[in-house]
């Protein structure tokens, strides 16, 4: 069991998409750990994950009895007929006593503070926002806490914006890597109907299909050709932004390669920017896997807090968490501007 | 119904630029919104270039309404947004909540775009005691939640106050990055892009590994492959509560959609089909956006 984190550190948020997988985190040194209820409430909407009331209770009460805080996202925006149940995941987040609401929705934002104004709210990276009048907007109009920034600006631009921030600013460290500004990539739907807006997922498993064709591996979403894998290929999952697809000619990665995001190597930048937390995506993935996560970035923030000046990310760190990476690599996407 | 003609997403030359809309001053479009919504570096019209044709389609007769950059990051860009919504000449469709946070300060009008995420009526009646007098739809959004969220605004005594546009004929925006794929495609830094998408009217074809035409890349946004055309089912839109059609503009004979649309209006018919592109309306239906769907009318 890791002690529990000293006030003024950078915050580790880790995902749990399983009690396992949020007793794994608390037990590897997340501050935080963040869930979702079991439906299309959050963007984490995959078969057999997340929480009904009695698991959320449960996890909420073990990460407290450790001192660590629990997050409930419910951020994908409710249409007009399945309202209720929003707003009914809003009223079960205040009763569970969770830290905070994760949320990006106007209408669900101004509900939960009417209605739970002692309830603190993160905006969601679903909400977008990307520059200090939309956070602006957000602190005044609901008295947000905390702001989740999309993966789409360089270090640089992070630490203007924390700068100029009227709330404490989050952003990703390590997992999967969204190269669109989240909350504004209908890519999904255009081909599946299902978007990470509306329905909470991105190329939806119920899509995906495989198909050997000859000596060519087939990835299809909803029928249509994500990626060919030949015999010596490492084929992985078909999110549609990391498929190869033919340019004027070209067939590559136009979009992005199958790449997780890790910023390890710039932590310090992001800590000296007075970034208040890192979030560690992967709600999807197995409670090994956020153990060793949390494990990592644990003993990399205490380094960094015990010695700013002396802080090098660990070969060995590198490594492990290369291993549990799409593709076996990772990079700094947009923090990176190279990269853009 | 009224018919719009939506920012310009590609990058064209300054000459065509001034053509198109010097035809558009002569369209049957209501309304004309105008500028640079999808890159900041895109400047062969600067904002008195823009100013200039929004006085003309003005005295024209169009209500002109000014688009702002949808993906805000950097400071100069928020300058520039800082400068649109200064100005009490036109309104302004606000493509970024940081625009919506000015335009609600200064107790200015406005219109929220489509990258504005609105899906239910509590959103809007809150942005509505903002300032907000016309949303555009998302574009995943189904005909059907419409209908709801229409009668929801409806209950709460907005359904005068607030107009709702579609996006009616085009390739549907349906991602932005900071990432520019334009750049990339050419093997060039986004830092030095050399502007190609000036290259690029109607953008770059993205197609699957077995020809299937999927996306359109268009700087830092991803378009569809398919245009978007609901002209033969705008009656359905107008049941459902839209009040303006938005055609997008692909190459300068959009036009000619505007005018076809307005016929078909004017007599009361399903609009008929202008040109020979893919085209696809399943987000109307609530089916994946790619699909064209023949059966669904009401």
């Amino acid at each position: 069991m890791q002690p529990a984190p000293q006030p003024g550190q950078i915050e580790l948020v880790c995902p749990a998409g399983n009690l396992p997988s949020l007793q794994a985190a608390v037990d590897n040194g997340a501050d935080a750990v963040y869930f979702g209820f079991a439906d299309d409430t959050n963007a984490r909407h995959f078969p057999g994950l997340n929480f009904n009331p009695d698991t959320a209770a449960r996890g909420v009460a073990y990460a407290h009895a450790r001192g660590r805080k629990a997050f409930l996202a419910i951020n994908t925006y409710p249409r007009p007929r399945i309202w209720p149940r929003w707003r009914e995941a809003v009223d079960r987040g205040a009763e569970l006593g969770v830290d905070a609401l994760i949320v990006a929705d106007f209408g669900l934002m101004e509900y939960a503070r009417e209605r739970h104004p002692q309830l603190a709210l993160h905006l969601s990276v679903q909400g977008s926002a990307t520059n200090q009048q939309a956070l602006r907007f957000y602190t005044e109009r609901f008295g947000i806490r905390r702001a989740v920034i999309p993966r789409v600006l360089s270090a640089t631009q992070v630490g203007r914006l924390a700068a100029q921030s009227p709330v404490p600013l989050e952003v990703f460290g390590f997992g999967s890597l969204c190269i669109m500004a989240e909350g504004r990539c209908h890519l999904s739907s255009y081909l599946t109907g299902d978007s990470p807006n509306m329905s909470g997922v991105c190329s939806p498993a119920w899509a995906v299909r495989w198909e050997q064709n000859g000596a060519a591996l087939e990835a299809r979403l909803n029928g249509v050709l994500i990626d060919r894998y030949g015999t010596t290929d490492r084929a992985s999952y078909p999110t549609l932004c990391k498929g190869r697809f033919e340019v004027d000619g070209h067939v590559f990665h136009a979009l992005e390669e199958p790449t997780s995001l890790n910023t390890l190597q710039i932590l310090p930048q992001l800590a000296q920017a007075g970034v208040r937390a890192i979030k560690i995506e992967g709600r999807q993935r197995s409670p090994a896997y956020v153990a060793q996560v949390a494990r990592v970035w644990r003993q990399a923030l205490d380094l960094l807090a015990r010695s700013p000046q002396g802080y090098a990310a660990r070969s060995d760190w590198m490594r492990a968490l290369a291993a549990l990476s799409e593709g076996s690599q990772t990079t700094l996407g947009a923090y990176h501007r190279p990269w853009q | 119904m009224k018919i719009s003609l939506g920012p310009l997403l590609y990058y064209w030359p300054r000459a065509a630029v001034f053509d198109f809309y010097e035809r558009a001053a002569v369209s049957a479009a209501d309304i004309v919104y105008l500028g640079e919504t999808v890159c900041s570096k895109r400047r062969e019209l600067g904002p008195e270039d823009w100013l200039a044709i929004a006085r003309t389609l003005a005295r024209a007769g169009k209500e002109v309404v000014l688009s702002t950059l949808v993906l805000i990051e950097a400071e100069s860009e928020l300058g520039v947004l800082r400068r649109c919504c200064d100005q009490d000449e036109f309104m302004v469709e606000a493509n970024d909540v940081g625009a919506i946070q000015l335009l609600a300060q200064r107790g200015r009008p406005f219109v929220a775009g489509p990258a504005i995420n609105n899906y239910n009526a509590r959103s809007l009646a809150l942005l509505q005691r903002s300032g907000l007098r016309r949303w555009v739809m998302p574009v995943e959004l189904p005909g059907d939640v419409l209908r709801d969220i229409v009668s929801d605004l409806d209950a709460a005594s907005l359904k005068g106050a607030v107009e709702t546009e579609t996006f009616a004929y085009g390739r549907l925006p349906l991602a932005y990055s900071a990432r520019c794929f334009t750049a990339r495609a050419h093997n060039l830094p986004k830092d030095q892009c050399e502007f190609r998408c000036l290259q690029h009217p109607q953008g770059i074809a993205l197609k699957a590994q077995d020809g299937r035409a999927l996306f359109t890349l268009n700087g830092i946004q991803t378009m569809s492959a398919a245009i978007q055309n609901l002209g033969s089912q705008w009656q359905a839109l107008a049941d459902r509560g839209v009040d303006v059609l938005r055609v997008s503009p692909e190459t300068p004979d959009s036009l000619d959609v505007v005018t076809e649309l307005a016929q078909a209006i004017r007599e009361d018919r399903p609009a008929g089909s202008t040109d020979g592109a893919d085209i696809c309306n399943g987000y109307w239906t609530g089916a994946a956006g790619m699909l064209w769907n023949t059966t669904e009318s009401a």
